[in-house]
């Protein structure tokens, strides 16, 4: 049996991120969080809050402990550096190119 | 098809629509969000069968009562529900025991209405087996979870147990309305689904570390009229602003 919370102490559920796909050949689409105590409850959650009008074929949790996140102060360095050689935009496409 | 099967449909029906209005009381006030939005999807499953079953057997009477009518103007007398779904709410361990001797049966009882005689009926019972085969995964995992839980937990399934386990027998009670019944293809005999259900209910208490109570004398009377004061209340609760304002729409 598992220890209850001392007096007082209200317990939390762990979190969990919510993965939808809405259907097959398409990717898993991260859709919100939810609270669970193990992985069981937290697919019949995710079911239950993410799923009720008929969005999803298949549905992953994953504990929001596992998440590794990017430091926000990263940013600048990260995503902030102006390369827009990297867009194919400084080609002249000839007239006639089909298929691009 | 006749009277008994209006009886019988309604016996049902009325289980279905009884039990829906208990577990909509819990709507904003469950232990978690996630389980509020769980237990109101099961509510209104429940409630959506409640209805086609409700229409069918006014149609089948064939004395011009929708759903609304047989839902909204009908006494307690005239209820034909199951004991067990008119209990209180409790505790959210009872609420989720007696949705699972509910479940168990439900569980049973919508495969074998596919095969009904009554293309209604079994096109009801096609998509209700597929949310009760759902339901019974979410009573009986809350009924493991709180019976072997802690102390605390089990002391109170104990109890719950104590209190609903008289009115888990009644659904399996043939008289001659289901006799009948089932010489026309309309329903299973009630008692052909007990030892699946019996099976089911026993797995669950084992895994719960919930203890088998012995077979008591079953409580009864419910599909046939004869209720406790809990329904009078519900009732008048439930059918209050119908009878109030009859025939308003919105």
């Amino acid at each position: 049996m598992n220890a209850s919370p001392e007096p007082g102490q209200r317990s939390t559920w762990p979190l969990w991120e919510v993965f939808v796909r809405s259907r097959s050949g398409l990717a898993h689409q991260h859709v919100g969080s939810l609270h669970a105590v193990d992985a069981e409850m937290a697919i019949a959650n995710a079911r239950d809050v993410y799923t009720r009008r008929g969005e999803g074929a298949s549905l992953w949790v994953v504990p929001a402990t596992s998440i590794v996140a990017s430091d926000p102060d990263d940013k600048e360095s990260f995503f902030g550096l102006d390369e827009e050689f990297r867009h194919p935009s400084h080609y002249v496409v000839p007239d006639g190119v089909v298929g691009i | 098809m006749g009277d008994h099967a209006v009886d019988a449909l309604l016996r049902v029906g009325d289980s279905c629509l009884v039990l829906a209005q208990r577990l909509t009381a819990w709507c904003g006030h469950a232990p978690a969000l996630e389980e509020d939005i769980a237990l109101a999807n099961v509510a209104l499953d429940i409630l959506g069968q409640a209805r086609g079953l409700l229409t069918r057997a006014g149609e089948i009477e064939g004395a011009g009562r929708d759903e609304d009518a047989l839902a909204y103007l009908r006494d307690a007398p005239d209820y034909r529900n199951l004991l067990l779904v008119e209990q209180p709410n409790g505790d959210y361990g009872t609420t989720m025991l007696r949705q699972l001797l509910f479940d168990a049966w439900a569980v049973e009882l919508w495969p074998a209405l596919v095969f009904s005689t009554d293309p209604v009926v079994a096109g009801i019972a096609g998509k209700a087996a597929k949310e009760a085969a759902y339901h019974v995964r979410h009573s009986a995992s809350w009924v493991v979870r709180l019976g072997d839980g802690t102390e605390e937990s089990h002391q109170r399934m104990l109890a719950a147990l104590d209190m609903l386990w008289p009115y888990a027998g009644e659904a399996f009670l043939d008289d001659e309305v289901d006799v009948a019944a089932a010489e026309s293809g309309l329903m299973p005999l009630p008692s052909s689904l007990l030892p699946a259900y019996r099976h089911r209910v026993e797995s669950v208490l084992a895994e719960a570390t919930l203890p088998v109570p012995p077979d008591p004398w079953w409580q009864r009377g419910g599909r046939q009229g004869s209720h406790g004061e809990h329904l009078t209340y519900l009732l008048a609760e439930m059918q209050v602003v119908h009878r109030a304002h009859p025939d308003a729409t919105w």
